[in-house]
């Protein structure tokens, strides 16, 4: 089973994340990032979908320079090989165009039996991409997927909705992604953090996936940030001092904000 | 009013710049793994003196924790470094976990891979880095700690062709790991000077009590190894250690461990004391923001920092080759001595609320006074470094 997985290197949620001034876009530079913890939960059920079985997981990324450290990441936890797509002219592209660079790079890599992805990314958070990269690659797209069982040519996901959970079918190849419920993803061990060194990390241009400047960036994507502004930073909280009326403040401060 | 951008004491020496990346990717994933499976058992650990030892040992060979310094046989082959920062983590979490890794991979599983047969590597090796069997390494005797050299624990042969066997006895005292071992590396008086023995744990003679009532180290099985006429094949005999350099070029490698070790329980006293001192209130202001509490907080950072530098120093040097005994003496002498100071002082910050286990400091302060004896106490290591200073030994 030869299995691809998109992962995206996003801001650490943890660090200061701002825009770029100049253009409005996410600054990917000047702040930690790493692989998208979202995504971490692709890279396992990739990697115990091989181990119980056989064949490559080939991870792909489509970001700046510092992308490879998602990839390393990946390949630490024990993915097999890596993609880099990098180009300037990337810059600024929206979910349509970052699913064209994948589809196209995911065909250059071969088409794989199984594509997974996480459910979204922790810094656009949109979770649009994994459906239209499957349209491009006419694969069926099934999202959400909290299990997954991996038969001969179909896959069986359980999709946890709020009222319900569906049991899905699709034959393969197919796309999946996955959510935070699917697993527990595992720590890179020692061993794999040293055999990450040796492992092929590809690094492609546009150029190589016949590509053009003008289908993909800023000036192509259909949605743009206009402006942006820092949230104002938190209020201190309201203390309550009881002077033997405290349970009536705050049942009237509840009152006040609609709570009861 | 608080400036919210503060830094922690590594992040104001930027130490983190002089860590290579593979370096860090194995700290961070040692971080990860603690902190799911080892930190929200310490208190109870410590408390009970009880420590799920056997498999605690399997999820640190998981990891890869286990030898990970040594080359082959299943076991990683980091850089020193890297095994450094490893104990760095295992230590903030608590000393007992650094030293089961530290006795199993520096002391034990050295031992074999350095001073052991092809058979003894093949046989143990393997099933110690994955944390199937566990080692320990009975050098310290009740009474011969600080100078080994006098033990008496004696190896007989039974006759005197080549390929006799051979008959262990004596006790061991203050053995790590000693009731959970399988395999056990008991130095002993042979006629022929001092050996290294590989002793199954099971072979018929030998027993391991553990030691009650212990004040430090309590998340850590520590025991006495009785060795009752142990009777062994010739084949038991590590071939290559001879003389009291055997076991002490084990004793250099966990050594080496420690002087980041030790760093690792400072370095979680000194986080939780800033967290504490920034929430509690006392006259009505923070007790971050008095300026006793300051120049505590800043003298402790300092000597956090300083001991950083010194075992990243010492790290390189061990990682091209030629580091010395007497350098590490420098830093275990140094980083355990100050890391139980900082301990301490911190203590003091949390006022009462700091002699319970639902604050580390008095635990790693307990471990410390461990740490500080065992591996050469610092009154040795002092000799160490006064001998190299003066050219004179004055051990005795
Ligand atoms: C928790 C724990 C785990 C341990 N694990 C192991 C283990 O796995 N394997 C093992 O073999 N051992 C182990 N040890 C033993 C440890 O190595 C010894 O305790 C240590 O070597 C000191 O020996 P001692 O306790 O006999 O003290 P002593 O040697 O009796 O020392 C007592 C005091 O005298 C001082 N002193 C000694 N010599 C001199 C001198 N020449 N000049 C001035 N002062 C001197 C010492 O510094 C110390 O302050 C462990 C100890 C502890 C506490």
């Amino acid at each position: 089973m030869n299995i691809v997985v998109c992962v995206k290197y996003v801001p650490d949620t943890q660090a200061e994340r701002t825009f770029n001034a100049s253009d409005n876009t996410t600054d990917r530079v000047n702040v930690d990032g790493l692989l998208s913890e979202l995504d971490e939960y692709a890279v396992e059920e990739a990697l115990k979908i091989v181990e119980a079985g056989e064949g490559v997981v080939t991870v792909v990324t489509v970001g700046p320079a510092q992308a490879s450290d998602a990839l390393k990441k990946a390949l630490q936890m024990g993915a097999d090989k890596a993609v880099h797509v990098i180009d300037d002219a990337i810059h600024g592209s929206d979910a349509l165009a970052t699913s064209l660079v994948l589809a196209k790079a995911i065909e250059k890599v071969g088409m794989p039996d199984l594509v997974l992805t996480g459910m979204s990314s922790t810094d656009g958070i949109m979770g649009v991409v994994p459906t239209m990269l499957a349209e491009r690659l006419g694969l069926p797209a099934v999202t959400f997927a909290s299990d997954l069982t991996v038969g001969a040519d179909s896959v069986t996901a359980r999709r946890d909705g709020d009222a319900a959970s569906q049991t899905i079918e699709a034959a393969l190849p197919a796309l999946v992604s996955v959510t935070d419920q699917i697993n527990e993803p595992r720590y890179p061990s020692f061993k794999g953090i040293m055999a990450a060194k040796k492992k092929p990390v590809e690094t492609w241009g546009l150029a190589d996936l016949g590509l053009s400047a003008d289908e993909v960036g800023l000036d192509a994507a259909w949605t743009k940030v206009t402006a942006f502004e820092a949230r104002p930073p938190r209020q201190q909280g309201t203390i309550v001092k009881d002077e033997g009326d405290g349970g009536g403040k705050l049942a009237s401060f509840l009152a006040e904000r609609k709570f009861i | 009013m608080a400036d919210p951008t503060t830094q922690t004491p590594l992040e104001l020496f930027g130490t983190e710049a002089l860590i290579d990346a593979e370096d860090r990717a194995i700290r961070d994933s040692v971080r990860a793994m603690l902190a799911t499976q080892v930190r929200p058992h310490l208190a109870e650990w410590f408390d009970s003196g009880q420590v799920p030892a056997r498999e605690l040992s399997l999820e640190l060979g998981r990891l890869g924790l286990l030898g990970m310094h040594l080359e082959g046989y299943g076991c990683a082959g980091t850089s020193a470094t890297a095994y450094g920062l490893a104990c760095l983590e295992l230590e903030a979490a608590d000393s007992g976990i650094r030293s089961l890794v530290s006795v199993q991979g520096s002391l034990a599983m050295f031992a074999i891979h350095r001073w052991g047969s092809e058979e003894h590597k093949r046989q143990w090796l393997p099933r110690m880095a994955t944390g199937e069997a566990i080692g320990c390494f009975g050098l310290t005797e009740p009474d011969f700690g600080s100078n080994p050299a006098g033990m008496r624990t004696y190896a007989a042969r039974v006759g005197s062709r080549d390929g006799a066997d051979w008959v262990l006895s004596g006790t061991k005292m203050w053995i790590t790991n000693g009731s959970i071992a399988d395999v056990a590396v008991v130095w002993a008086a042979t006629d022929d000077g001092i050996r290294g023995f590989l002793v199954p744990t099971d072979t018929p003679g030998f027993s391991a009590p553990a030691i009650k009532g212990k004040l430090s180290l309590r998340a850590s099985v520590t025991s006495e190894l009785v060795l009752d006429e142990v009777r062994l094949p010739a084949s038991a005999m590590l071939p290559l250690a001879r003389g009291l350099s055997g076991p002490l070029s084990c004793l250099n490698e966990a050594r080496f461990g420690i002087i980041f070790g030790a760093l690792g329980a400072a370095r979680d006293c000194l986080e939780v004391t800033l967290d504490y001192v920034a929430h509690r209130q006392i006259f009505d202001k923070p007790l971050s923001a008095y300026q006793l509490t300051q120049a505590k907080l800043a003298d402790m950072t300092l000597e956090l920092g300083k001991g950083m530098l010194l075992a990243l120093h010492l790290g390189r040097l061990k990682d091209a080759g030629t580091l010395r005994p007497e350098q590490v003496s420098l830093g275990k002498l140094n980083n355990v001595r100050e890391s139980l100071a900082i301990a301490r002082e911190c203590r003091t910050l949390l006022g009462a609320n700091g002699i319970t286990v639902d604050y580390p400091v008095l635990r790693h302060a307990n471990n410390l006074e461990s740490v500080l004896t065992y591996e050469g106490t610092s009154e040795v290591h002092q000799l160490v470094i006064g001998q190299a200073l003066t050219g004179q030994p004055a051990f005795r």
